[in-house]
């Protein structure tokens, strides 16, 4: 498990500013707070049951039933994985399988150097190209286990010369 | 002349982006004829994607398919030299313009025409004349719920419930002392197979926003809410701005036209549940908590968002609304069948030849949108099935494929309309996988409020796994049965009610598939991965090494031009030798 660096709680003040008194923001809230943090950090959720007078626990619960909340930070490349219709019957199956015995990483996991996390996610909705994945907003489309694992490789290779050249 | 990129998401994935940044590049160093450069949302032709739409300046239209980065300079000679030919290589072919040419285009009517991001656009194609329609000429809210009547609208989102009886029960619910009444716009599209309300919002936004305007208007409300899934970040974008552009057109907010009648819209974006598409579940969610279904009555009419009289629709069924104003109740109903009228749009994906957005009128058989529009299995391989509604739908066999386009007869198949997914498969698709498929996907998305769906999902899910890898017992399909009435009888919402459709219209339409995985753990589909094995046919290898070089587990062996073999102990089943091998040697069995 990773150390995680302390968070800045000051970061999420304008959206409770603006938030915290409007009824039924709770979900807005946490969308601006992940967009800040990139996971949803316990300390941020304590605050925001406090300034919105909210038991804590309806806050995790809010937060652990939607599918976009991480209470876990991600790692630099998080691979999203589509798992529509089109891209289960297009073989997604075989491109999970390939993902996890190339990085070791099963579904919602990161790899310990913190480099991928692989999410699956709903339909991205790019069904004519399936199976696909979307890494950092990129799309990758017409996929086969062998492809998918030389695109992690080459993420991976450019990181580490990124790393050199430091 | 113009230039048209086509940036739906779609297209965007395919590299419309890169195309439209160089086609900008070169127009910026030189354009003395001063072409423009535009965007419009989905076309709706996936398989075709990237697509530039080239216009005379007589209208003629030159669609270029497939275009890449690399391309630009070619259109950019051919459109300067006034000499389009120079593209040709790039032209749609005739076939593959059918897609389009046999389509009837009413929700999507604007869809790959006009700039979204352009209320001039839209205003220059006939925009918001339906609702100025109806302020300058005094129509009364129920004028405007007669002629939805008359055009025999029904929900798009999957139900199929009136929207005129919907509209009517709330303009009579009766508002508290604060007189709030609210219209949603239901655009959470979770079957995961069905993209038409993303296509409609990022293609065509202020269609939408015109259509919640008449409802808003019928129903006595003065603030309207579209909850859009958080997944669709383009969509979202698109629409806040036209939602800008109309409130400083004066077509949102106060006074609209000059008129009596006011009334806000606002975006909220949801954060991924699928359970949301239920109505009380995406009031529970509007109000920042978990989307829990509420117990049904009161419905959303009497005590919907905030308690208040609330109507909800999806973006596809107040696509339609503008369009029936303006035509008439009539014209919208000329189309269609007895109790379904006017048309539905339906993702076409698969293993179809032409993948993307199709709208027909109601009455179109199965076989003209499959094989008429979308050009049949691609590879030339069988048809085998077609999944419709998604996970709450089912999947309809090859002797049910005259069907028509129809509530009730889609209903009589087992399948339901849904919302218009169209997943199609050829007979490399295990439907016991499939079914599994949609198990483990309600299973994951049940709320947990009601008993029968939380855990008679699980228990479904736990027999389909147990039956895909070889271990289901004599008796399995029996208890499925059993535990598919159950939660039907049993679930508090739509969500539990319809999640055994896929598993009953399995054992309906393919039993023997199910009992071949039971009884002789057996996959005639060659899909479960435990229950195949490779290898490869020595009178058809010719010892190419291509599947070896392929293999990531080094489990194929064998000398240069001589045949090879696939030691089993070591095969992941990845598949990848039979991409590989291009004499059609590699054996699934």
């Amino acid at each position: 498990m990773q150390t995680l660096a302390p968070v800045d709680l000051s970061l999420i003040e304008p959206t409770l500013d603006t938030y915290a008194d409007v009824p039924g923001s709770l979900i807005t809230i946490l969308q601006e707070t992940q967009e800040t943090y990139g996971y949803l950090p316990m300390e941020a959720m304590e605050l925001i049951a406090e300034r919105t007078n909210t038991p804590i626990a309806t806050i995790v619960g809010v937060a652990t039933f939607y599918a976009q909340f991480r209470l876990e930070p991600v790692g630099k490349h998080l691979i999203m994985l589509c798992q529509g219709t089109a891209c289960h019957v297009n073989g997604s199956e075989l491109i999970s399988a390939a993902i996890t015995d190339e990085l070791g990483i099963e579904d919602g996991g990161t790899t310990d150097d913190g480099l991928f996390s692989l999410k699956h996610v709903a339909c991205l909705g790019c069904c004519s190209l399936s199976p696909v994945m979307m890494i950092n907003g990129n799309t990758y489309g017409s996929l086969t286990p062998d492809k998918a694992r030389k695109i992690l490789r080459e993420l991976a290779a450019e990181n580490a010369e990124g790393g050199e050249a430091q | 002349m113009r230039i048209i990129v086509g940036e739906g998401s779609c297209g965007l994935a395919a590299g419309a982006g890169a195309v439209h940044t160089a086609l900008e590049a070169l127009f910026a160093q030189s354009n003395p004829d001063g072409v423009e450069l535009g965007i419009t949302g989905c076309i709706g032709m996936c398989f075709l994607e990237p697509i530039v739409d080239v216009y005379e300046d007589d209208g003629t239209l030159h669609r270029l398919v497939k275009v890449q980065a690399k391309d630009a300079q070619t259109i950019y000679d051919a459109v300067t030299s006034g000499d389009l030919s120079l593209a040709d290589k790039l032209l749609i072919s005739p076939e593959d313009e059918q897609f389009l040419a046999k389509q009837t285009r009413v929700a999507l009517r604007h869809c790959g025409v006009i700039d979204p991001e352009s209320i001039d656009d839209y205003l220059a194609n006939g925009g918001y004349q339906a609702i100025a329609k109806v302020l300058a000429t005094g129509m009364s809210q129920e004028d405007v719920i007669e002629q939805i009547d008359i055009a025999g609208l029904r929900g798009r989102g999957g139900a199929g419930f009136s929207t005129a009886f919907k509209w009517r029960a709330a303009r009579d619910a009766k508002a508290d002392e604060t007189g709030q009444k609210y219209l949603i716009c239901n655009a959470d599209e979770g079957d995961p197979g069905a993209f038409m309300d993303r296509a409609v919002i990022e293609g065509d936004p202020h269609s939408l926003i015109e259509g919640m305007l008449i409802g808003a208007y019928s129903i006595g409300a003065s603030e309207a809410i579209v909850y859009v899934r958080a997944e669709y970040p383009l969509a979202i974008t698109r629409l806040r701005k036209a939602i800008a552009d109309a409130t400083e057109r004066g077509y949102l907010g106060e006074h609209i036209c000059g008129s009596d009648f006011s009334c806000t819209l606002r975006i909220k974006a949801g954060a991924g549940a699928f359970v949301c598409g239920e109505e009380t579940a995406l009031i529970e969610s509007l109000e920042g908590k978990r989307g829990m279904p509420r117990l049904k009555p009161p419905f959303p009419a009497q005590a919907g968002y905030w308690l208040k009289p609330s109507n909800i629709n999806n973006v596809e069924t107040y696509a339609n609304v503008a369009w029936i104003i303006k035509h008439g109740g009539e014209a919208f109903a000329a189309m269609g069948t007895e109790n379904s009228k006017g048309t539905k749009v339906f993702a076409l994906s698969g293993k179809i030849a032409r993948g993307g957005l199709v709208e027909v009128p109601m009455g179109t058989t199965l076989r003209e949108v499959i094989f008429g529009i979308g050009g049949g299995i691609r590879d030339g391989r069988e048809f085998k099935a077609v999944q419709l509604g998604g996970p709450s739908g089912g999947c309809v066999p090859a002797s049910k494929l005259d069907t028509v386009i129809d509530y009730n007869e889609l209903a009589a198949t087992g399948a339901i309309m849904g919302s218009g997914g169209m997943v199609v498969m050829d007979e490399s698709t295990c439907m016991v996988s499939m079914a599994r498929f949609f198990l483990d996907f309600t299973a994951k998305e049940s709320c947990g409020k009601c008993t029968h769906c939380r855990l008679g999902t699980k228990r479904m899910l736990e027999i389909l796994d147990r039956i895909v890898t070889g271990k289901g017992e004599a008796g399995d399909i029996e208890k499925l049965e059993d535990l598919c009435y159950a939660i039907k009888d049993g679930a508090l919402c739509g969500l539990g009610q319809t999640a055994p459709n896929p598993v009953l219209t399995t054992i309906r339409y393919f039993r023997d598939e199910l009992e071949a995985h039971i009884d002789e753990h057996r996959c005639p589909a060659g899909e479960c991965r435990e229950l195949i094995s490779y290898s490869i046919d020595k009178t058809k290898c010719i010892g190419c090494t291509a599947c070896a070089r392929q293999c990531p587990v080094g489990a194929i062996a064998g000398e240069r031009k001589s045949p090879h073999q696939i030691d089993p102990a070591l095969c992941i089943k990845c598949g990848n030798c039979k991409t590989a091998c291009r004499f059609g040697a590699v054996q699934v069995a």
